[in-house]
């Protein structure tokens, strides 16, 4: 049966994939069973009695009782087998362990966004330590979408203005596929993630310094990588125009005018400063409403935006 | 038990026997305004046939996209359109129609040996009321289209800028023209049915479109309501669905499925009814096991009720709540099954011959086995999880609505072919096509058993290239199948350019429509027919004297 299984399913990614294939495929072993034999029947009736000149059919009997109890109690035992054993499964996949990493998901038209508990977000990917439980609280912003992993053999719809949660225990390094299967539009079909696997050592150099595509990225590159998927962009523009806070459009190496009547030159202390401690000198005309990235960007990342700023000229 | 004797005066007698219906009255006008149970049959063939052949397309066209991953022929909004209208057009405007409204419509009066129907002016307001909705379904399609998917799952059907308005209003009122059907074909039954013909000397063909009609008359309200909310959400914005209005978007599905469950039933039904139908005929048998098929025919109309919920097992709702629905799903496999195992014993010792009607019942039986077994997989829990959403639901359901009704639709028009027109197909034709339909299938909906399992999510425009062999499969099988039905379509068109040469009786039937001439005359029977047997009574002694002659 092991090929058959290497045929029909993905690898297992998890534990729960294997428990999730051996039931899967005693139903594969018993639907094939019952295939095989209405074949057989419909075959060897077809041949055996088929009409010559013509012929009358031999028997016209109509009832057997105990024939027709046998086919009704034997298939109804067996499916309460295939009910009882699905929930139990069902159970497992659905129910998280308590100590689970945390993740937040958060779907929208057509990407997927991650959260993790020290605050780090990721977008379409997310690494995870191997052989630790990983939980995902999930919500969307937009409509229904529903995440899939194929190799872990789990999928739970991600609802707008509900929280749903799914969860797993990654057990094989290396790279998974996560397909959105709730059709949502246009992207539906390109709204793919990656879930990287990660030796305990490898995740923790992840989390310090980003995976290998942005460690080698030219730091201005990275700035504006970090400027969409961090959010700066809801608050800056980069045309000069007035957002929640004041455009990127020509702050660097200009004066400017701080709420207390004084003014600053924009250097990248400055720039530092108020990514970090934005709180620290409020330009005026403005609110002190930033969030401080302390904390949630790495020192790389850091230059990366000052860098990015820098360039808007 | 009631046995209600329908009438007891003859009809029309004296009528010459050559005015058969289709000649009986002419001109445009004795079509559009007629109240003869068979033309308006007849009108339906014609209509979900032409329905049959646009949702065809779209299909042809939707497999023809996926033959490479990204784009092959058309943008991704095409294709959202394409496989949106191939669902919709398919399931509203052809599959639920097609055999109660056409083939029954045409059918069931004859074998309850009744003039007509039970309300003639309802059932002509039902076709005319299904002609309003394809041509809002039409104006829909061509105001913009619709790329929801034919299920209108909320937020996005609520936000969508495609006329989903418009076609849910069609869908809204194509409901109505399969309540009047349904409460149409219920009171026939019951009042109808011809002096001697009790409850259970009645043919299963016409417990099956009863049980269909119980559903037809029970859950089409339910959609008609639910759709209505949807459009007042989306022209008033009226929070019902969507969370921004302080909608629930789940509690469409709940809306949704309630209805569409017991849909699936309204289409499979009646295929199975016509199967037990052929198989009698063509194995010159009495049906085995008749009152379980008849019972399991109401057991299924009546359990299909409360399964809806299977439909949603990883949308988030309570465990509890999706343990009870997947073990009310299994109950109702059973009935399925009895069915099944009740054909075959019928086909044990008997005669049997394998022309065109009896090769689309094999053929049924096997489709259908697999279409039914994969349901296990869907039904239980765990692996539901896994398949969801994936192409193992679009092959499972393929194999129960195409595998299942469409073959059974088909075995029944060629079964009743030769009733309906007076006229004889080539069988030679019949069984090329029926080859070709059978490997066309196959191909096409086998592979995607496998690209569901392997995890390639449905409605996906684009998609991986590990997946693009089993879609190449399945792309070339659609070909093959569209020409197998396109052979059926010319070789059934072509016998209505020969004479009347079918005789009344070409099978060797026994139930009451082959009693009459073929074509029939307009008030179906010389004489009221006195039914004294079994319905499937093969026994050697003389079979009743034909009405008539
Ligand atoms: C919630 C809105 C918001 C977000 C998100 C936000 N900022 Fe700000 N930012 C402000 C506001 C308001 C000001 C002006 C008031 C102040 O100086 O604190 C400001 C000021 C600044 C300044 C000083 C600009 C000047 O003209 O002197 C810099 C540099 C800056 N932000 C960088 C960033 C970066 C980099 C990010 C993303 C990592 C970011 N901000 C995210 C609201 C935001
Ligand atoms: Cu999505």
């Amino acid at each position: 049966m092991n090929w058959l299984k290497s045929i029909l399913l993905p690898a297992q990614g998890t534990a729960y994939a294997a428990e999730h294939d051996t039931f899967f495929m005693f139903i594969v072993a018993l639907t094939a069973f019952f295939f095989l034999l209405i074949t057989a029947l419909v075959v060897f009736f077809v041949w055996r009695y088929r009409r010559r000149g013509d012929s009358p059919a031999e028997s016209q009997v109509t009832h057997n009782t105990r024939l027709e109890i046998v086919w009704s109690v034997i298939p109804l035992i067996l499916v309460m087998i295939i009910f009882a054993w699905g929930f139990h499964d069902y159970m497992n996949a659905y129910t998280a362990p308590g100590d689970a990493l945390e993740i937040q998901v958060t779907a929208k038209q057509w990407i997927w966004q991650f959260e993790y508990p020290d605050g780090m977000r990721t977008v379409n990917e997310i690494h995870v330590p191997i052989g630790r439980p990983v939980r995902l609280v999930m919500s969307s912003e937009d409509v229904i979408h529903s995440f899939f992993v194929p190799s872990f053999r789990i999928k739970k719809d991600v609802v707008p203005g509900m929280y749903t949660d799914l969860w797993f225990l990654p057990e094989a390094e290396g790279e998974h596929t996560l397909f959105c299967a709730e059709y949502c539009g246009r992207g539906h079909s390109d709204m793919l993630g990656k879930i990287y696997v990660d030796s305990e050592e490898k995740f923790r150099e992840w989390q310090e310094l980003g995976d290998e595509r942005t460690r080698t990225m030219p730091l201005a590159e990275l700035g504006a990588l970090l400027y969409e998927s961090r959010g700066c962009s809801t608050c800056h523009s980069l045309d000069g125009s007035r957002r929640d806070g004041p455009s990127f459009k020509g702050v660097f190496g200009h004066e400017v005018k701080l709420s207390d009547g004084t003014t600053v030159l924009a250097d990248e202390n400055y720039i530092r400063e108020s990514i970090l401690e934005p709180q620290a000198k409020i330009v005026s005309s403005f609110e002190g409403i930033m969030p401080t990235f302390q904390g949630l960007l790495r020192e790389r990342e850091v230059k990366a935006l000052i860098e990015f700023v820098k360039e808007q000229q | 038990m009631a046995d209600v004797a329908s009438t007891s005066h003859p009809m029309a007698a004296g009528e010459p026997a050559a005015t058969n219906y289709l000649k009986a009255e002419r001109g445009f006008k004795s079509w559009i305004f007629t109240l003869d149970h068979k033309r308006i049959g007849v009108m339906y063939l014609w209509s979900v046939l032409l329905m049959f052949l646009l949702g065809g397309i779209f299909a042809m066209l939707v497999r023809l996209e996926l033959l490479t991953p990204g784009k092959t022929i058309m943008e991704a909004d095409t294709y959202n359109r394409m496989f949106t209208l191939h669902g919709a057009v398919m399931i509203f405007l052809f599959i639920i129609p097609a055999i109660p409204a056409s083939l029954g419509n045409f059918v069931l009066p004859l074998m309850l040996g009744a003039k007509d129907v039970a309300f003639p002016r309802l059932n002509l307001a039902s076709y005319w009321i299904y002609v309003i909705g394809a041509v809002f379904g039409v104006v829909a399609m061509v105001t913009g289209g619709v790329d929801t998917g034919w299920t209108f799952y909320t937020p996005y059907s609520t936000t969508s800028s495609t006329s989903v308005t418009t076609m849910t209003f069609a869908a809204f009122v194509l409901g109505f023209s399969s309540i009047f059907t349904g409460v149409n074909f219920i009171a026939t039954i019951h009042r109808l049915r011809a002096p001697g013909m009790t409850w259970f000397k009645t043919p299963l063909f016409v417990w099956g479109i009863y049980a269909t009609a119980i559903i037809q008359v029970l859950a089409t309200p339910i959609l008609g309501i639910t759709l209505v909310l949807l459009m007042m959400e989306r022209v008033f914005s009226v929070g019902i669905f969507d969370p921004r209005l302080g909608g629930d978007p789940v509690l469409f599905q709940h809306f949704f499925w309630f209805y569409s469950h017991p849909a699936v039933y309204i289409m499979i039904l009646p295929g199975m009814a016509i199967i037990s139908e052929i198989i009698p005929t063509f194995s010159r048998k009495n049906i085995f096991g008749y009152r379980a098929i008849a019972y399991s025919s109401v057991a299924i109309a009546f359990i299909s009720f409360l399964v809806w919920g299977h439909h949603m097992f990883v949308s988030g709702q309570s465990e509890l709540a999706s343990a009870v629905f997947s073990f009310l799903t299994f109950l109702v496999a059973i009935p399925s099954g009895v069915k099944v195992f009740n054909w075959l014993a019928t086909m044990y010792k008997g005669s049997i011959d394998l022309k065109a009607p009896m090769l689309y019942a094999i053929m049924f039986l096997m489709l259908f086995a697999i279409g039914g077994l994969t349901g296990l997989f869907l039904g239980a829990l765990a692996t539901d999880i896994h398949l969801h959403d994936t192409y193992f639901v679009v092959a499972h359901f393929h194999f129960v609505m195409v595998g299942g009704t469409v073959i059974a639709f088909i075995g029944g028009l060629h079964y009743w072919w030769p009733k309906m027109f007076g006229r004889m197909y080539s069988e030679k034709w019949a069984r090329i096509a029926a080859v070709l339909i059978f490997i066309g299938f196959n191909v096409t909906f086998l592979p995607q058993f496998v690209l569901g399992t392997r995890g390639m999510p449905r409605r996906y425009y684009n998609y991986l290239d590990q997946f693009q062999p089993l879609h190449a499969f399945s792309t070339v099988g659609s070909w093959i199948l569209g020409l197998g039905l396109f052979i059926v379509l010319g070789y059934l068109l072509a016998s209505l350019r020969k004479r009347y040469d079918a005789p009344p009786n070409p099978w060797g039937g026994t139930t009451l429509e082959w009693t009459t001439s073929s074509p029939p005359i307009a008030h179906n029977f010389e004489h009221v027919p006195v039914v004294t047997r079994e319905p499937y009574d093969h026994s050697p002694a003389p079979a009743p004297a034909p009405a008539g002659d």
